[in-house]
């Protein structure tokens, strides 16, 4: 379905809108965090992992998902592996 | 053998709670059940007008609970079923008058008497409806497929897994088929999964709703009402038939042409 919508390149219909607005709602909603504070608790995040191991902070994503009404954080962050910060210093 | 006590639920106002509780007391009558539907909306009663027996009324809720009253005589008789009953709410008093504790004996007493007993939540979450999940053995959240109804809805449903309350069942109202065909309004699957409950009944918008309301005469008592039927067929799903829900997906022309699907 998604993909079908790709190929026709319709603009994202108001039930698609409407679907993700709720979505992001009820995630913020439940864990009782407003999306602001869920940035600050992402900058904490970053600021104590990079105590310990060098981050691409530029690229971190903190977020919801939800599984029958259970509700996980999900931190993706993107380690800069020794050998690629090696080849970059080169 | 005590009745099942049901409270229509929904956190946001206007959604269909009190059409709901009528219809479905109605099509539980129409089963041949007794059912007794108690107004819990105390200070905006409105359950009696859409029923059409706001003239019938002489005692009220609160009226029994301050013992003025006995349990029968704050039940009014429906005009159409002899087995369909009404407990109307005090309309000159507010939602403090009565307790957690006291709805909960009413509601329980009452079910001693009656196969169903639907109580109208008032909206909110506050002590009114505290009072009204309080005694149920089950609660029939009414959402409509928008983000802010739908939102309110899993605020109750947290409410109601938090304090281990009674378990609940979506009714999703106000559904608009063709609007969801057009990709215009949330889909019914959308709304189930994300409020990760079981569904027990799809309401399509319908006209007759408003001249349901003007009369006093639910629809669920008319034959040809599209949420007539839906209302009819979510009551027999509450008796526990296994009734298949219409999801309303896309339809095809043929589909729509023969009025299938």
């Amino acid at each position: 379905m998604r993909l079908f919508d790709l190929f026709r390149r319709k603009p994202k219909s108001e039930q698609d809108i409407a679907a993700q607005r709720l979505r992001l709602v009820l995630a913020h909603d439940r864990a009782n965090i407003s999306p602001g504070m869920l940035e600050v608790l992402k900058d904490e995040i970053i600021s104590v992992i990079s105590k310990h191991m060098e981050i691409d902070s530029e690229n971190v994503v903190v977020s919801f998902t939800e599984d029958n009404r259970e509700t996980r954080l999900m931190a993706d962050i993107p380690v800069q592996s020794a050998r690629g910060r090696r080849a970059a210093e080169e | 053998m005590a009745g099942k006590i049901i409270t229509v639920s929904s956190g946001k106002g206007g959604v269909g709670k009190t059409t709901s509780t009528a219809n479905l007391g109605i099509s539980l009558a129409m089963l041949g059940h007794r059912v007794a539907c108690i107004d819990a909306d105390i200070g905006l009663r409105n359950l009696d007008v859409m029923m059409g027996l706001e003239n019938r009324i002489v005692y009220d809720l609160i009226n029994y609970i301050e013992g003025r009253c006995r349990l029968k005589q704050a039940l009014v008789r429906d005009k159409r079923f002899p087995d369909l009953f009404l407990m109307p709410a005090a309309q000159t008093r507010d939602k403090n008058s009565i307790s957690v504790e006291d709805m909960t004996r009413v509601a329980t007493e009452t079910a001693e008497l009656f196969d169903f007993v639907l109580i109208d939540s008032p909206a909110g979450i506050e002590h009114g409806f505290r009072y009204a999940v309080n005694p149920a053995d089950l609660v029939l959240i009414v959402t409509n497929p928008e983000v802010t109804a739908v939102r309110d809805a899993d605020r109750v449903i947290g409410l109601l897994e938090a304090e281990d309350w009674a378990p609940a069942k979506l009714v999703i109202n106000r559904f608009k088929p063709e609007l969801v065909r057009r990709n215009e309004m949330l889909d019914a699957d959308t709304v189930v999964d994300l409020l990760a409950i079981d569904l027990v009944g799809i309401i399509p918008e319908d006209e007759k709703i408003l001249s349901a309301s003007n009369r006093g005469q639910p629809v669920a008592l008319d034959e040809r009402s599209p949420a007539g039927l839906a209302f009819r067929d979510t009551a027999r799903r509450l008796t526990g038939e296994d009734v298949p829900i219409e999801v309303h997906k896309k339809q095809s022309f043929f589909q729509r042409l023969f009025g299938t699907g």
